[in-house]
């Protein structure tokens, strides 16, 4: 039986003249959470960025359905989202604009009462026509975020998603979180908060600088 | 192809937002040019003759000075990774993006340069040659100065870097450019000249998109 | 007999080799350069129309020679560089590239000695000229990215990327130099319309162009030796190396 998931194999990752890590080994299947765990400069956000494609893997292969994503990028993706430290928003337009941008980018299909629920889910919806760059830094963080309600992308790649958040919008997004986990998507996320997320199974990777 | 045209929607929309941006290249542009007969004195019998180099050298720096600017954003909030690991081929985004850097600051010179060109005493004739060299050759130079923008994200002294970097690689549209304005000066066709450039525009718009998507990978990771 | 070429392509292999390699490479350089200045500067006859003064053309022809040439080379190794991912062909490019430089330099200096008796001025802008000034502007490109990027690989990737555009480029510029050269009259002087050659002349500079070629592949070793020490020096290949040089005192 193939896979319906995403697997690692024996990644490793240089950055210069050193090794940030090696032999990196994991599997998700749907339903799965993956915790990635580790101290500031272990290599948590190039591990994810690694995963995205946008690093190079020093060796190793990841697997996504069964193939190597080497050969079916576009497929993975499709599936994929990957929301890092920075918001990917333009400081020039407003919440709503930014959001149809980057759907569009991404290839995805969203209207604009969409959006606007997306916005008041995570309860940045007064500020949906302002621009961006009058935002506060949680503000802006949860504009970015509220992708997470418009996507039906599969696999969710988040690298501190809890930073800057309050604890109300961190109760949110773990729900978010759950309830996607409990429709059969995978999330990989590195925090440093301490943050349940319930899923059906929770792997914790850590990695040692 | 939406996604393409998105993008260009998107990076003309953020320029409408920063106007003064855009009239800052035009500025210099036109600082540049006026400089020039402050140097060598009024005569036109001068000035016409110079006027294909200088005009062309002009518009070639207000085009570069702007390139610094063709993916810094991107790449400081985020947006560029977003592209990257979009299912859209990236050379089609990076078409998007030069097309709107060259409507935004290629554009405006070209429909400038006949102002400036009557400053200089061209004739009728030569002020259309340099409309239609400026229009077929600022593509190339648009083209060209993303890869330069491309490998240079991030790097210290970008700007500087960015002209060392580019500057020779513009020369055959200075030369094919410049010339044609000239041939027609002294009334020869320019045919030729143009026909060049924009073979040269055509081979650009063929192969920098992929050095620029190419550059833009490893500027990222 | 199957060689194993992957063996040489690791640091570590390819530091011992080259250093065995550089005295070879250097020595016959000097054979070459002294065979090459002989047949120059004794040999070729003196020009009936330049005098003396012509003979600066067995630095001059070689060195520009050279100078293109090792951006071709440079450009290859950037590419197999890309391509494999490796990290050797990466710092070769790196290494060729100061030299090819010089050269490109040496040329444009020679050759604006070589115009002052010849034409009365130090530059012209003709088209050889011109293009070996543009080239030295693609070197120095090339060097001040490759120094400005902090992360070597990264500084490898973008270097052979530029490289390449370089070498895509370098046809087109000469081209259009040479149309924009032969439109513009008064500066129709060309170096190829120089002395005639002769057999004696073509070997002095054949020998000079081996001369030069040899010092390349030399000093490109040893700076490439260089490079890999300071890029390797958190390995173990170089600590015991270090250790051996300071006789365990270190």
């Amino acid at each position: 039986m193939t896979s319906k998931g995403v697997t690692a194999v024996d990644l490793s990752c240089v950055r210069g003249d050193r090794i940030l890590f090696k032999h990196i080994d994991f599997t998700l299947e749907p339903g799965g959470l993956l915790y990635v765990l580790g101290e500031n400069g272990s290599g948590k956000s190039s591990l994810l960025r690694l995963l995205c494609g946008l690093i190079k893997a020093e060796s190793g292969a990841i697997h996504w359905q069964g193939a190597d994503v080497k050969h079916a990028l576009e497929v993975f993706q499709s599936d994929l989202l990957y929301m890092g430290h920075l918001n990917g928003l333009k400081e020039d337009m407003s919440p709503i604009e930014n959001l149809q941008v980057n759907a569009h980018l991404a290839g995805d299909n969203v209207n604009k009462q969409a959006i606007l629920s997306a916005l008041e889910a995570i309860d940045v919806k007064r500020c949906d026509s302002l621009p961006v760059r009058v935002l506060s830094q949680g503000q802006k963080k949860r504009v970015a975020l509220s992708r997470l309600w418009l996507t039906k992308r599969k696999l969710w790649i988040l690298d501190e998603p809890f930073a800057a958040l309050d604890s109300t919008s961190v109760d949110l997004l773990v729900s978010r979180i759950s309830q996607h986990l409990s429709n059969g998507g995978m999330a990989i996320v590195t925090t440093h908060q301490e943050v349940v997320i319930s899923a059906q199974s929770t792997q914790v990777l850590r990695l040692s600088a | 192809m939406r996604a393409v045209v998105t993008l260009l929607r998107r990076d003309l929309l953020l320029a409408f937002r920063r106007r003064s941006d855009v009239a800052t290249t035009l500025f210099f542009f036109l600082i540049v040019a006026s400089l020039f007969p402050l140097g060598v004195g009024p005569e036109p019998a001068v000035l016409s003759r110079i006027a294909p180099g200088v005009l062309w050298v002009a518009a070639l720096l207000a085009g570069m000075l702007s390139l610094t600017r063709m993916f810094a954003s991107d790449f400081s909030d985020g947006s560029l990774e977003q592209m990257l690991i979009a299912p859209q081929p990236l050379p089609m985004l990076v078409i998007a993006k030069v097309l709107a850097h060259w409507i935004v600051c290629g554009l405006p010179v070209v429909l400038l340069a006949p102002m400036i060109g009557l400053q200089y005493a061209l004739p009728n004739d030569a002020l259309l040659v340099l409309v239609l060299s400026l229009l077929l050759g600022t593509p190339a130079l648009s083209l060209i100065g993303a890869i330069g923008a491309a490998l240079t994200l991030g790097v210290r002294g970008s700007g500087l870097l960015i002209a060392l970097l580019v500057l020779p690689l513009y020369i055959p549209v200075l030369i094919f450019g410049a010339g044609a304005v000239a041939a027609s000066q002294h009334g020869v066709s320019a045919e030729a000249h143009l026909s060049l450039l924009a073979a040269f525009s055509l081979l650009s718009l063929v192969l920098a998109p992929f050095a620029t998507a190419a550059a833009l990978r490893i500027s990222v990771e | 007999m199957n060689i194993n070429w992957f063996k040489y392509s690791s640091p570590q292999t390819f530091y011992p080799l080259a250093g065995r390699m550089i005295p070879w490479f250097a020595w016959i350089a000097v054979i070459f350069a002294v065979i090459g200045l002989y047949i120059s500067f004794f040999i070729a006859p003196t020009d009936f129309q330049q005098g003396e003064a012509y003979r600066i053309i067995f630095v001059h022809v070689p060195a520009a020679w050279m100078s293109m040439f090792i951006y071709m080379v440079m450009a290859g190794w950037a590419a197999l560089g890309l391509s494999l991912n490796a990290r050797l062909p990466a710092m070769m490019a790196q290494a060729l590239a100061p030299t090819g430089a010089i050269f490109t330099l040496l040329a444009l200096v020679t050759g604006s000695f070589w115009g002052k008796p010849m034409w009365g001025t130090w530059w012209v802008w003709d088209a050889r000229l011109t293009s070996e000034l543009i080239l030295l502007f693609l070197y120095l490109g090339f060097i001040a990215l490759q120094s400005s990027i902090d992360d070597p690989r990264k500084a490898d990737k973008a270097g052979a990327l530029l490289a390449l555009v370089g070498v895509v480029n370098v046809p087109i510029i000469y081209f259009s130099v040479k149309w924009w050269n032969t439109l513009h009259q008064g500066s129709t002087i060309s170096m190829g319309a120089a002395p005639k050659m002769v057999t004696t002349m073509l070997l002095g500079m054949l020998f000079m162009a081996l001369a030069f070629w040899m010092y390349t592949i030399a000093v490109a070793l040893m700076r490439v030796r260089c490079i890999m020490l300071e890029r390797e020096r958190a390995s173990d290949w170089v600590k015991v190396l270090l250790l051996k040089a300071t006789g365990g005192n270190a």
